[in-house]
């Protein structure tokens, strides 16, 4: 599936250009997008550090348990798959306020050691299971509770009141995660009915 | 909203002294725990270079070859025919695929239309509300690396259209036409 969907976008892109004249652009956008990529990851280094620091000593300290046990009962719902107590339940709910909170840059590390976790319980395959897609699903729906961000634009065009989007995103967010649990928990009957 | 500014500001400080007070009095060795999470850290930002090399150069290559502009006149009366507005259906279909073109259209949206507009508002809320799928996608799954991803894009996708047309009903409710 990602193969296809790479050489697509690269490949159509490529005729494209031939077609269009705009090969200079894309020649140009070849070494750009390289380099963006690099320049992200460079800048996920010192937030990956400082969180997955943090988090570790918040992991040994038990906080991390606290916090799964305290939300147990909707998160165990969301994900029948994860056993009661798995390190995996507490990064998930990290993940999970870091984004309410518009902690984009904290929830990133965050997610990645719950999806380590989650592949360790899927018994290490390079397959995506069940709770991973449930977490992708609401992790890309994202749930949040101050887009600060669009603030920050909206100040920028001199709004008259740059947080009045505050409520409706909210309830949009809302929206988008409870469809986005549905959809994905169609996909997964779907799939377990095909076998 | 003061109340909610105020607790985005105190979040994270507050965080790392609960959890480094915690951490103390439950005798863990709180500097070395944390190099020893950090370590990690290096390693997976190292890994997931390849990933997003990968990923970007290929958006970035349809993006400027004039492909993807090409694809929306096609997706548009879709988008339209659902009630999608036509100045915001360029945002809606770039949204999931690349976070800082969706972030310079909205931008450029709200130095167009106003930011208090109907317009401003919904590409606000819009941006708001959705996430870019492509990246979460692409960077988690990288990460840990899985390499078949079953549903999840679909699911990602079908999640962020269910966002926009919640962001296109809330704000027409909220801010009216």
């Amino acid at each position: 599936m990602v193969n296809i969907i790479w050489v697509c976008l690269t490949v159509i892109g490529i005729l494209f250009a031939m077609v269009n004249g705009t090969m200079s652009e894309v020649n140009e956008a070849i070494f750009s997008g390289a380099k963006e990529a690099v320049t992200l990851c460079i800048g996920l280094i010192s937030i990956l550090v400082f969180w997955l620091g943090m988090m570790k000593i918040a992991e040994e300290a038990g906080l991390l348990n606290k916090l799964s046990n305290l939300f147990k009962p909707i998160i165990t719902r969301l994900f029948p798959e994860i056993p009661h107590n798995h390190p995996a339940m507490g990064y998930i709910l990290s993940n999970m306020m870091a984004n309410m909170f518009g902690l984009g840059n904290a929830a990133t590390p965050l997610g990645i050691k719950a999806m380590e976790e989650m592949k360790k319980i899927n018994g290490g395959k390079s397959e995506a299971s069940r709770s991973m897609i449930t977490f992708l699903a609401i992790n890309t729906s994202s749930i949040t509770l101050i887009p600060t961000t669009v603030i920050a634009i909206r100040m920028n065009y001199n709004s008259a009141s740059p947080t009045d989007i505050v409520g409706p995103t909210l309830i949009a967010t809302i929206c988008s995660s409870i469809g986005a649990i549905l959809i994905d928990r169609f996909f997964y009957y779907r799939r377990s009915r095909k076998g | 909203m003061g109340i909610v500014t105020a607790i985005s500001l105190w979040f994270i400080p507050v965080l790392i002294a609960v959890i480094l007070l915690y951490g103390t009095y439950k005798q863990v060795p709180t500097y070395e725990s944390f190099v020893e999470g950090g370590k990690e850290g290096i390693k997976i930002a190292v890994s997931i270079i390849p990933f997003l090399v990968g990923m970007l150069v290929a958006i970035s290559v349809f993006r400027a070859s004039g492909a993807l502009e090409y694809f929306m006149g096609f997706l548009k009366p879709t988008l339209e025919a659902v009630g999608v507005p036509p100045e915001i259906a360029p945002l809606a279909i770039i949204r999931p695929i690349s976070g800082t073109a969706a972030l310079g259209m909205t931008s450029d949206l709200m130095a167009q239309h106003g930011p208090d507009s109907y317009i401003g508002r919904l590409a606000a809320t819009l941006q708001g509300s959705t996430d870019t799928t492509f990246y979460v996608l692409t960077v988690y799954f990288g990460a840990v690396g899985i390499k078949k991803m079953g549903d999840a894009l679909k699911v990602g996708l079908l999640a962020d259209l269910v966002g926009i047309i919640a962001a296109i009903v809330v704000v027409t409710i909220v801010f009216g036409y």
